[in-house]
């Protein structure tokens, strides 16, 4: 095992699949001679050279095409947004070609794209370069959706990304890119999609978050130990698909469950969560489903307001303590 | 004018086109009687457009071609069947999309159309990634892809165009320009007066081609498909056009000024190459009658044979979303 960042794990894993596939080619804005805004993919435009490593001109619309176009035809690229909310100049794209080409065209058509970009806030950026777009991306069936909370997952579930068939849309959190963690040495560390990942074990509560807020229920659920209440903590890893078994065998062992998004509250992957759980397991559920979001906010510059409205452990013990009436 | 092009090929283009004519004009009637339900955009007057550009693409070689939603003519002329063609507007499982796509939305890989983009502006940037496959891998195709004369209004547009300069992509931009961007005439929405002016903002060729003249067409893509082969990077093209109905099934282009369109039926496309043809003594009028009665016969049994396929089951409605 090594010890390397949620960014090198990016970076090392479109290495080994570059390395392992000839049809695999990268291209965005500054992520080859200049190694990435985020510094997230230094050295694999001098490794691989300009043909398969290419930087863009700022045209988002171009680069989620070409991607889509060179999907279609063969190649398997990655490409790069730089901020997720950038997303939404080319949505077009996104939603209404690489999701429905293959639907569209009665299966003639696959579109084995992957669509990079870093997303979440806490860095000061402000309301247009801090959101958290998943559920953007979960409302076009035909794309795939993850979101990696750490290096291991990160590097193994972007090896799956690239290899799948299908186009899928990686979702990085900016601000993790400088946490550690350990990977495997080997070159074939691969995460499938659709799996949980049972965080913590616990008893009394389910919390179900991803990325920073996974680190945040890890807060609450020390603190909460103190008081004798132990907390199960599930990261889902992809939302589509999303393993809501490991998240119902969870909430049927516990009987409560809390959802921690550091996105906005209508509409947001807690809710499906919540309405599946409802659906599927509600005799098991002995308190109200609760869910700690944004609320209807937007991300502020301002620090201490930036800070107040993205979910801290505050926040999330509350709503534990809700959920099982304490 | 160019090299007159074969005997051989013209009577294929001639064939092509009037098939397409025709097959368009039963399409309509089938709309107003709902047998064909949602919308349709017809392309009657630009089958030289479809045919002088399918003569260049070679599917085989690995040459894909997007188009728009108006783009029956550039399916049927890259080798899409009637039958296939009119059963998937149908909505049936004979369907080339299995009945998933539609008018707007035909898909015929076998036949390198990615798809007839629905969305305006949406092919370009794809268009570019079929390029740049061709590019990579080194493998000589090109990418093509067809638009209206609306389309260079949207920022997809310029983006792809502008890509495609820069990486000097083996991609061919082709404007349809038949005068109206839906119910707009084109001096209203651009500033320019050709679509092909737009072209020196971008340092790549720009030419403007009588797109009424089949011959003419094909010789103006032959001439960018050479260019982007070797390797010289992307061409836009304008074929000046005119479509004769309106937009779409609702339309019935009360906008157009009194005239115009008897002035366009006199450069009718079918009637410019047919007369070439008669002149150079390569084919007689009857058999350019015979050839539409054929397209007729063709067409009603291309639309007996889509009506008595059946529906897709309903178990279909979530399948081809995932590989």
């Amino acid at each position: 095992m090594a010890t390397i960042t949620y960014r090198e794990a990016v970076v090392r894993a479109l290495a080994e699949e570059m390395d392992r596939d000839s049809d695999v080619i990268f291209f965005g804005e500054d992520v080859g001679k200049a190694g990435g805004v985020f510094k997230v993919t230094p050295g694999l435009y001098e490794r691989f050279g300009p043909a398969r490593v290419r930087d863009t001109p700022i045209s988002e619309n171009a680069i989620v095409g070409a991607g889509v176009g060179a999907a279609v035809t063969g190649l398997r690229p990655v490409i790069e947004l730089m901020f997720a909310d950038f997303a939404a100049v080319t949505l077009d794209q996104i939603v209404n070609q690489a999701a429905k080409m293959r639907y569209m065209s009665g299966g003639q058509i696959k579109v084995p794209l992957t669509i990079r970009a870093a997303q979440g806030g806490g860095a000061g950026f402000a309301s247009q370069h801090s959101q958290c777009c998943e559920t953007w991306f979960m409302h076009a069936p035909g794309l795939k959706v993850v979101v990696p909370s750490n290096p291991a997952d990160v590097l193994g579930l972007l090896k799956s990304a690239i290899r799948d068939d299908n186009p899928v849309v990686f979702l990085e959190h900016k601000v993790q890119y400088t946490e550690k963690g350990e990977v495997p040495d080997h070159t074939e560390h691969v995460v499938p999609l659709g799996v949980a990942n049972i965080v913590r074990r616990g008893d009394a509560v389910t919390i179900v978050a991803t990325q920073r807020m996974i680190g945040v229920a890890q807060q609450a659920a020390d603190e909460l130990s103190g008081e004798g209440i132990t907390c199960e903590i599930i990261d889902p890893r992809t939302l589509v698909p999303l393993d809501m078994a490991t998240i119902i065998r969870s909430v049927q062992k516990t009987g409560h469950l809390v959802t921690v998004e550091e996105a906005v509250h209508a509409g947001g992957w807690g809710s499906e969560v919540a309405t599946r759980v409802t659906d599927e397991a509600i005799w098991s559920l002995e308190g109200p489903v609760v869910r700690v979001t944004l609320g209807a906010g937007i991300i502020p510059f301002s620090e201490p307001l930036e800070h107040h409205l993205i979910p801290h452990k505050a926040r999330v013990i509350a709503a534990v303590k809700r959920t099982l009436a304490v | 004018m160019s090299e007159p092009l074969s005997a051989a090929m013209r009577q294929q283009m001639l064939q092509r086109m009037i098939e397409i004519r025709e097959i368009e004009g039963r399409i309509q009637e089938l709309f107003l009687e709902n047998v064909i339900r949602g919308t349709t955009h017809l392309c009657d007057g630009q089958e030289a457009v479809s045919v002088g550009m399918a003569a260049v693409v070679d599917a085989a070689h690995g040459d894909t071609v997007t188009c728009t939603y108006r783009g029956h003519g550039h399916a049927l002329a890259l080798g899409l069947t009637m039958r296939s063609m009119v059963a998937e507007m149908m909505g049936k499982v004979s369907g080339c999309c299995k009945g998933k796509g539609g008018s707007m939305h035909l898909t015929d890989m076998p036949n390198g159309l990615i798809g007839t983009f629905a969305v305006v502006g949406a092919g370009l940037p794809v268009t570019n990634g079929a390029a740049l496959t061709a590019q990579t891998k080194g493998t000589g195709a090109l990418a093509l892809g067809i638009f209206g004369d609306g389309t260079p209004n949207i920022g997809a547009w310029h983006e792809a165009v502008n890509l495609a300069a820069v990486w000097k992509l083996p991609s061919i931009f082709l404007c349809e320009n038949n005068l109206y961007g839906e119910y707009s005439p084109y001096a209203d929405t651009a500033p320019v007066e050709n679509v092909a002016d737009r072209a020196c903002a971008y340092g790549i060729p720009g030419v403007i081609v009588d797109g009424q003249d089949a011959e003419a067409v094909y010789a103006a893509v032959k001439t960018a498909a050479d260019r982007a082969r070797a390797g010289d990077g992307p061409t836009l093209i304008e074929a000046k056009t005119y479509r004769y109905r309106g937009h779409s099934r609702t339309d019935p282009a009360a906008y157009r000024p009194e005239g115009e369109l008897d002035a366009w039926l006199q450069r009718d496309p079918i009637n410019i190459l047919a007369a070439r043809m008669i002149a150079d003594g390569q084919i007689t009028q009857a058999a350019v009658d015979g050839l539409k009665a054929q397209a007729a016969t063709d067409a009603q049994a291309a639309i007996d044979w889509a009506l008595a396929q059946p529906h897709p089951p309903l178990d279909a409605v979530h399948e081809d979303i995932w590989v």
